[in-house]
Formats: C-alpha cells, sequence, structure tokens
C-alpha cells in the first residue's frame, strides 16, 4: 500500500525543509511526522521519504534503523518504556518490569495479541532522581510503586 | 547561597516570557548589542565558565577557535541531547526555564557571528521541547529572535531539532551527523568542528547548562561570576543525585563544594540509614569512588581529578551497602554495548565481550582468567576508537575491578 502525507503534513514537511541549507537534513523531521502519521515506519514509508528528500531508499533505512524510536512494525495503542539503566535499577527498575509484564500479560519486546500494549526496556531516560519510571507513549511516568502502576494501568482501561 | 541557573525554578510559571523579563530575563541583550563580539567572547573567557555537557572546556576558548575571516555561515548547536546515565539536568532547564537558554543562546550565537542555532533535544524528551518550542514562539513575538533583534541589526533563526533515541548522538560530532539526516557516526577529528563543523561549516557545539550560564555572566560581568566557585573551576554547576540518597534530586552549588555535604546535608543522608559504599561523581563514564574517597572529595574539575575521577556531567549516583557492583557493571556494559555505534572494531567487539563476561560472572559461570581478561578488553578500548564512548566502559572496568575486586572473585567458580 503505498503511503503519503495528509495535505496537512505536506505543508507541515515544506516548512521543515526550509530550516536546512540541505535537504536530507530534514531527515529525521520527516521521519517523525511519517511515525507521528502512520504509526511506524515501513518499507513504503521510507520510499516515500527517500522520494521526499531526493535520496535512495537505502539512505533513510540506514538511518530508521540506527535510532531506536522510530518503529520498524507496529507497536500497541500504549507502549511502555522502563528505563533498565544503574539509578533506575538501584531503585528498583527490575520489579516495574516484571510487575508490567505479569499485568498485562504481555511478554518483554512484545505486544499484546490484541495490540493494546507493547512492553519494552530502554535504556536511560534522563529521569533518574525519580526512578524506577517509564515512559507510556509520549509521557513520562516517575517515582513508580506498585500500586502507581496498577493505578495507571487502569486507567488506560 | 545566591542561585545562577535554578533561581527561578520555584516561581509560578517560571517557563514563561513574562516571568522570566520580571526575573531581569532579557536584559543582558542591551548590553550584549553595545559590544563588539570579540569582546563578549573575551568577557566569556574572563569568566572561567567550562563546558558542563561532560568534557568541561573552556568555552570562551572554544569560540575563539570559529574563524571570522571566511565567507562560510557559522553555525550554534546546543547539544540537548541529556542521555548520559544519571544526568537529567538540562531536562530541567528545558522545562522550567527555557529562556534562561535561549537568551544564552543569542549572546552565544551573537559571539561567534552566528545566524542560525539549532537546539538538538533528545527524541524522548516531548513534554521540555513542548515547553522550547513555546518559549521560542514567545521570543519570536517580542522580537528577541528573528530579523534585526531588538533594533540592533542582528539576526537569528533558532530550530529545534528532534533526535530520535540513540546515546551517541549527544556526541558533538555525531550530533551534527545526525542533524544532516545521518546515521550518528562520530567523525575523525581534527578537523574540529569550529572549523568543519555542521554543512562542513564552522560551528560551536555547547551544552543546554553551559549556554544557561550566559546571560548572568553578560549582566554582571566574569568577575561576579568568578565569585562562585574555586579559583580553577568558577562558577555554579547542577549536580543530578539519583541513587539511594533520602532527597535525589537538581543540585545547583559552587564548584568545589565537598560531595560528603551534597550527599549527607543536601540530599537528607543515605536512605534507610544505609552505609554508603559507592558514587560515581559525574555520569556513568567516569570511575566510581570507594566511601572513603567520596567523603573527601569536592565536586570541582581539578577536585575529582584528584580523587583519579572527573566532574564530567554532574550526574551523581550513590550506591549504598547493599549494591551488587557486579551487577552495577553489567548493567553499565549493557548500556556502553547497546549504544556503541559500531564503527571501530575495538568498541563495537570490546563493549560486547565484556558484556558478555560479565553476564556469565553475573550468572555464576566466571571462570578464573575472566577479570583479568575484561582488564585486557579494556585496556585495548583506552584511547583507541575515535570517539570516547569506549573510554567509558573501559573507566568504569578498571576502577570497579580495582577497588571492588573482592566482590568480583566471590563471584567466579573456585578452581
Ligand atoms: C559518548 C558521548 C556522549 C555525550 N553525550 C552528551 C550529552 O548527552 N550532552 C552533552 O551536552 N554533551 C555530551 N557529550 C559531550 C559532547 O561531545 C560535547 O563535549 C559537549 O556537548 C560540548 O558542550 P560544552 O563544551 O558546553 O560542554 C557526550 C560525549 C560523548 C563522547
Ligand atoms: S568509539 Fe564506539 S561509539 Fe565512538 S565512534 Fe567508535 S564505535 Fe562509535
Ligand atoms: S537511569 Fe533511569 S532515567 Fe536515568
Amino acid at each position: 500500500m503505498a503511503f503519503e502525507f495528509t495535505a496537512e503534513n505536506k505543508k507541515k514537511f515544506e516548512e521543515v525543509v526550509k530550516r536546512y541549507p540541505q535537504r536530507r537534513a530534514a531527515m529525521l523531521p520527516t521521519l517523525w511526522l511519517a511515525q507521528e502519521q502512520h504509526g511506524w515506519i515501513s518499507p513504503e514509508v521510507m520510499e516515500y521519504v527517500a522520494k521526499l528528500l531526493e535520496l535512495t531508499p537505502a539512505k533513510v533505512y540506514e538511518v530508521v534503523t540506527f535510532y531506536t524510536m522510530f518503529n520498524l512494525k507496529p507497536v500497541g495503542e500504549y507502549h511502555f518504556q522502563v528505563c533498565r539503566t544503574l539509578s533506575c535499577q538501584l531503585c528498583g527498575a527490575e520489579g516495574i518490569t516484571e510487575h508490567l509484564k505479569k499485568k498485562l500479560e504481555v511478554p518483554l519486546g512484545g505486544t499484546s495479541a490484541d495490540g493494546k500494549y507493547s512492553l519494552s526496556e530502554v535504556e536511560c531516560l534522563g529521569s533518574c532522581g525519580t526512578g524506577p519510571m517509564l515512559q507510556l507513549n509520549d509521557e513520562y511516568h516517575e517515582n513508580l510503586t506498585a500500586e502507581k502502576l496498577d493505578a495507571l494501568i487502569g486507567s488506560l482501561k | 547561597m545566591e542561585k545562577i541557573l535554578t533561581k527561578n525554578f520555584e516561581l509560578k510559571n517560571s517557563h514563561t516570557v513574562e516571568v522570566y523579563e520580571s526575573t531581569g530575563g532579557y536584559r543582558s541583550l542591551k548590553k550584549l548589542f553595545a559590544m563588539q563580539p570579540n569582546d563578549v567572547i573575551e568577557e566569556v573567557k574572563k569568566s572561567g565558565l567550562r563546558g558542563r555537557g561532560g568534557a568541561g572546556f573552556p568555552t570562551g576558548m572554544k569560540w575563539s577557535f570559529v574563524p571570522q575571516n571566511i565567507p562560510k555561515p557559522k553555525y550554534l548547536c546546543v547539544n540537548a541531547d541529556e542521555s548520559e546515565p544519571g544526568t537529567f539536568k538540562d531536562r530541567y532547564i528545558m522545562e522550567l526555564d527555557p529562556h534562561r537558554m535561549i537568551e544564552g543562546i543569542i549572546i552565544c550565537s551573537y559571539a561567534i557571528r552566528a545566524n542560525t542555532a539549532y537546539i538538538y533535544i533528545r527524541g524522548e524528551f516531548v513534554f521540555p521541547k513542548q515547553r522550547i518550542d513555546a518559549a521560542l514562539a514567545e521570543a519570536y513575538k517580542k522580537g528577541y529572535l528573528g530579523k534585526n533583534i531588538l533594533g540592533s541589526g542582528y539576526d537569528l533563526e533558532v530550530y529545534v531539532h528532534r533526535g530520535a533515541g540513540a546515546y551517541i548522538c549527544g556526541e558533538e560530532t555525531a550530533l551534527m551527523e545526525s542533524l544532516e539526516g545521518k546515521r550518528g557516526w562520530p567523525r575523525l577529528k581534527p578537523p574540529f568542528p569550529a572549523v568543519v563543523g555542521l554543512f562542513g561549516c564552522p560551528t560551536v557545539i555547547n551544552n543546554v547548562e553551559t549556554v544557561s550560564a550566559l546571560p548572568y555572566i553578560m549582566e554582571n560581568g566574569a568577575d561576579a561570576y568568578k565569585k562562585f566557585g574555586t579559583e580553577k573551576s568558577p562558577g555554579t554547576k547542577m549536580f543530578s543525585v539519583s541513587g539511594h540518597v533520602n532527597k535525589p534530586g537538581n543540585y545547583e552549588l559552587p564548584l568545589g563544594y565537598p560531595l560528603k555535604k551534597l550527599i549527607y546535608e543536601d540530599c537528607g543522608g543515605m536512605k534507610d540509614g544505609k552505609a554508603l559504599k559507592a558514587v560515581i561523581p559525574g555520569g556513568s563514564s567516569v570511575p566510581v569512588l570507594t566511601a572513603a574517597e567520596a567523603e573527601e572529595a569536592t565536586l570541582d574539575y581539578e577536585g575529582l581529578q584528584a580523587k583519579g575521577s572527573m566532574l564530567g556531567s554532574g550526574g551523581v549516583i550513590v550506591m549504598d551497602e547493599t549494591t551488587d557492583m557486579v551487577k552495577a557493571l553489567t548493567n553499565l556494559a549493557h548500556f556502553y554495548s547497546h549504544e556503541s555505534c559500531g564503527q571501530c572494531s575495538p568498541c563495537r567487539e570490546g563493549t560486547g565481550w565484556s558484556h558478555k563476561i560479565l553476564k556469565r560472572i553475573v550468572a555464576g559461570e566466571g571462570r578464573q582468567g575472566d577479570l583479568d581478561q575484561l582488564l585486557a578488553i579494556a585496556d585495548n578500548m583506552m584511547g583507541k576508537t575515535i570517539c570516547v564512548l569506549a573510554d567509558a566502559l573501559a573507566m568504569p572496568i578498571q576502577s570497579y575491578l580495582k577497588k571492588f575486586r573482592k566482590e568480583f572473585e566471590s563471584y567466579l567458580c573456585q578452581p
């Protein structure tokens, strides 16, 4: 299925390109726009972005696969990303991941069958003083406890 | 103590231009535009301000390397990638006082004669980015950015560029590659960014906190700034404290502050009254300190160097007596092997091997030669790669093994 920006995103793209003296520099902002619209970066998206930026698809592919935040496959409606790095580990990050695995019934790195939840571990999110913490879609949730997690999951139903 | 960077943090709506202006914000610009760019550079040199992103390079000196006799455009990149484990200070500046950073951007850009600045912010920082976007819109509306700022004839455009998840993009040359739309692969130096940087043009890369110290220096002068801190490490610095203390968080302190006082007084002491075991004083990449070393250390470039560590980014990770140092190092090895960009074999293989060996040790399957093997790998990583990410794991390996060797040995299978 071919991918194309919505009229609104086409306009945004034209604005973004003007910020840089080289077209290729619009790569990350363009991929962000595409992921916002499509949810993930499919091969069709990469081809489309390559055409917009006047590059070969390989140049887009190598960028998409380098960065962890571009999804190479669809993710759940709610994506839990638990920080696993040292400061959070010292404060009990492992327990948070275990709790989520059980509650969401999703394995680490997986998505629930209904496509609702995804669970992954990520590296330091710059929130080490309020660990353990996680990122749920765009939002940070800090100073986590089992009770807080349950309340959070409950609010998503 | 008077605060410089965090003085507005407690104010309601501190992120808005109205509140920033009401506390004297943007007042330094009048003074700035009455000065010659070179004099601004001299003033910043005189202040002794050093980079707060990790390397501690003198800021004014960095700016003076930008050649002014060539017709190419010049750029400023603000490093808001904040991803050194243990560090969470730039995020708070951007969330709570974004205009201080923007005023600093204007000062730096004017001094190096750049008309375009990019703020490279890590992709996960969605809320800080919203705050910056809003603050930039306010600043444009007030005429602090854009064409002919405050009638000075000076033009400046500032753009936010969102990263997409890669620790290495905090390294300055990887940051520029990433901004140019490529993988974040660090470049060989020289040439240095000040001469050949973004889009092949002279570029200064400065950390958010570095830039945010500039309005104070402009407004009050270098001498006022030097009243804080020590002779060799002037000024204040934000320390992000995490781990086993009662009150983790950000603390702005004059450089030279005793680490012991930070832990036991400012942070309310150790959690649950446990004993201190170790401290990583400057972000996860720097050598670890034992409790005894930490209790004697002062938080300045020289003070930490004297103790065999580094000030780094100011991320202070505090570990109590229950901490398993083998697991702590394994956690870091996982981080660095995950974040290695893979260009240099000593780093790509070295971080991966170290992680594999450490995992084996933690699983109780460590072999007698494993510790020496780890040290040999670390030795092959130090100073042998394009950027210092390899060193950033080698230093922890060396220091953990030196200072906590018994703990590692107790994990190994008996011969
Ligand atoms: C692997 C690696 C990661 C880095 N990450 C950051 C970072 O997240 N933020 C930052 O400001 N500097 C980071 N740095 C340091 C930058 O390369 C650069 O020295 C700094 O941004 C310069 O700004 P300053 O002089 O104001 O400190 C990193 C360096 C390395 C080697
Ligand atoms: S040292 Fe590691 S992270 Fe740095 S350029 Fe080499 S492979 Fe990449
Ligand atoms: S270690 Fe978890 S946010 Fe930094």
